[in-house]
């Protein structure tokens, strides 16, 4: 009789015993139970779809290419989006356009994160005179509002790249411009967090443990310190992509961004103000991507924030 | 207090130091002011020494620097040409408070240029900076009270998008839609360029009229973003114990939210507000050109596609001591209103 009620009680146990979670899968859970998190990541994927899917059907010679005859053409089957100021189609330069804003806001992200992490990094974990200098150069950039500081670089490296041919396409030297300056304009946010994430880890017993095997400061500072503060630095990551695209939209519609003939989504709006009335399709669907695009990034980054912070609760927004 | 004020303002000193040199060494690189002085004709080559001598463009750029800087009123400079410093300078530097003249613009001081656009450039952005504040307070906390209600999710998604939105797209698509389209419609239409309106001149009600849908654009960038923030803060606040003490004493809740959680919910936004106020002063770039505002973004964008250095670095060091200042009177006041934060 007690034998059965025992094994009874134990396979009830078994039952409600659950496998742990790994903090991965948390993560993952917390992510999905964000709908617009998941939402944005689909327009996501359909967005890069677009873009470079896009590119299967028409090549890049038709989306530069000019008819002048075809000028200022409202949206018709032949050109669904309709023809920009010299005949060319804009749904194909969207396509395009796509490829190089998207390429131009992850890009931008890395030479941010590349400068932010070092510099947070070198400043959180050597201290001292290092820290005061370098911090005090950060607040310099602080305080010069980006897009003003942006347009001056944008000046300043202006025509001095000369045009680059990669995977068989040519591509204005602009491109490369914009993703520096904005890479050079917007580390300084992902500096301080990553400074004040290595203040607080290295005074854990793990860097000490790490000191006292002889390990030396760099490999502390790439494998042992800046793996533990990785999530703050995706999210803010993720977030600054959607900046970057944004950035580059706006230096590129007051003409200091990307040469045409390449296209971007914001090189596309260029002096579209004076066709307000005239030809609405110029600034509506490259204007539409950009918002679209970014949402969706601000989206997802948002849902990251909070599936990466433990103490959220999983069932949390 | 008083040394914490003093430590800061110390600090001011080697920060813009750092900023006016980067600012400078970029600008100065930029491009030629003298292409584009002569209109339409070529500047002749001997024109061109002479003009850069005036100017003080030949010069190596560390003098240039420190001409621009504590001016060359105590030196002698070169403006024959002949190798022999004869002219005593005549400039003050930026430091006992002579912007330069503008170069494009010959003899015209940077101080009066700047002067000239500011007026414009603050009537658009302090109505705006105030609509943003009391919108997005009502709407924060409007939203926060609805936690998780459909109004809730209505409000939190429409932000999402306006704080998504590039400037540029609002502007056009209200200029689209109030601008083009009420007027194809036959409805009051309000107006989408300039200040005035020429055939009728500058009175009040045309600029009124004009600055309608500039605000706007601007209202609704801002305002999505600081609701969202306070949205977040109220609802940090309304699950705080004094908050629950305050209900249980059997305070009405009109009384518990304003007098209660509203404070202490908006008290983060005065940071937010401190670090917007001196971007009101360079004005909007982009709704000023779309507009076609003569405000200081416009000014800022025109004289930097003419690499104007000293209107250019006028308008940047005044911004960028703007922004140190109000940093610190943010922190002072902040200190003031929330007695929990000591500076030492």
């Amino acid at each position: 009789m007690m034998g059965t009620a025992e094994s009874d009680v134990i396979k009830i146990q078994e039952e409600f015993k659950t496998e742990a979670l790994t903090p991965g899968q948390l993560m993952r859970m917390r992510f999905v139970r964000h709908k617009m998190a998941v939402f944005g990541l689909v327009m996501l994927v359909v967005l890069i779809l677009y873009s470079f899917g896009g590119a299967l059907f028409f090549s890049e010679a038709q989306a530069n290419f000019t008819d002048t005859k075809l000028r200022l053409s409202s949206p018709s089957a032949a050109h669904p989006f309709g023809t920009d100021t010299v005949g060319r189609d804009i749904l194909i330069r969207t396509i395009y356009g796509g490829q190089i804003s998207l390429l131009i806001g992850m890009a931008a992200v890395v030479v941010e994160v590349v400068l932010g992490v070092l510099i947070g990094a070198i400043a959180g974990y050597y201290g001292g005179w290092i820290d005061g200098l370098l911090m005090r150069f950060t607040e310099a950039m602080f305080n010069i509002p980006q897009l003003f500081l942006l347009l001056v670089m944008a000046k300043f490296f202006g025509g001095s790249v000369p045009d680059i041919n990669l995977f068989g396409r040519q591509f204005s030297g602009s491109v490369i411009v914009i993703i520096v300056i904005i890479g050079l304009t917007s580390w300084m946010y992902l500096a301080r967090i990553v400074r004040a994430n290595f203040l607080s880890l290295k005074e854990r017993e793990f860097v000490l443990a790490a000191h006292t095997t002889g390990t030396s400061n760099l490999s502390i500072i790439f494998q042992h310190i800046l793996p533990n503060s990785i999530a703050p630095i995706i999210v803010s990551g993720t977030l600054s992509v959607a900046n970057a695209i944004l950035s580059e939209a706006y230096i590129s519609f007051l003409g200091l961004g990307v040469k045409p003939p390449t296209a971007t989504w914001g090189n596309m709006l260029e002096g579209a103000y004076n066709y307000v009335a005239t030809a609405p399709w110029l600034w509506i669907f490259p204007g539409l991507l950009i918002v679209l695009t970014v949402l969706s990034i601000n989206f997802v980054g948002d849902g990251l924030r909070d599936a990466v912070d433990p103490h959220a609760l999983i069932d949390a927004g | 207090m008083s040394r914490y004020i003093i430590r800061r303002l110390l600090q001011a000193i080697p920060l813009l130091f750092i900023i006016s040199v980067l600012l400078f060494v970029l600008m100065i690189n930029t491009g030629d002011p003298l292409s584009t002085l002569g209109g339409r004709r070529v500047t002749r080559p001997e024109d061109r020494e002479r003009l850069s001598r005036q100017l003080g463009l030949d010069q190596p750029i560390y003098k240039q620097y420190l001409f621009w800087l504590i001016g060359n009123d105590w030196t002698k400079v070169d403006m024959e040409g002949d190798g022999i410093a004869e002219t005593p300078g005549t400039r003050k530097g930026i430091l006992r408070g002579d912007f330069g003249t503008s170069m494009v613009q010959r003899g015209k001081a940077v101080t009066e240029i700047i002067l000239d656009r500011l007026p414009n450039t603050l009537i658009l952005m302090i109505p705006a900076e105030i609509i943003v504040i009391i919108l997005s307070l009502a709407v924060g906390v409007y939203s926060a009270l609805r936690q998780y209600t459909v109004t809730d999710h209505i409000i939190t998604g429409l932000s999402f998008i306006g704080y998504s939105m590039p400037i540029f797209f609002i502007a056009l698509v209200s200029m689209y839609i109030f601008g083009v389209n009420f007027k194809a419609w036959g409805l009051p239409y309000l107006p989408t360029v300039g200040m005035f309106d020429p055939k009728i001149g500058k009175t009040t009600g045309q600029v009124l009229l004009h600055m309608v849908l500039p605000i706007f654009s601007l209202t609704v960038i801002s305002a999505a973003g600081y609701s969202r923030f306070v949205r977040s803060q109220m609802l940090e606040v309304i699950s705080e114990d004094y908050i629950r003490t305050a209900r249980s004493k059997g305070l009405p809740n009109r009384m518990v939210i304003t007098g209660h959680a509203l404070k202490n919910a908006a008290l983060p936004l005065v940071t937010i507000i401190g670090l917007d106020i001196p971007l009101l002063l360079g004005g909007a770039v982009v709704t000023e050109s779309i507009f076609a505002w003569p405000g200081m973004g416009r000014l800022f964008i025109d004289h930097l596609s003419r690499s104007d250095t000293p209107v250019v670095m006028g308008i940047l060091m005044m911004i960028s001591v703007a922004v140190i200042l109000s940093q610190l009177i943010t922190d002072i006041i902040y200190a003031w209103l929330d007695p929990r934060i000591r500076y030492s």
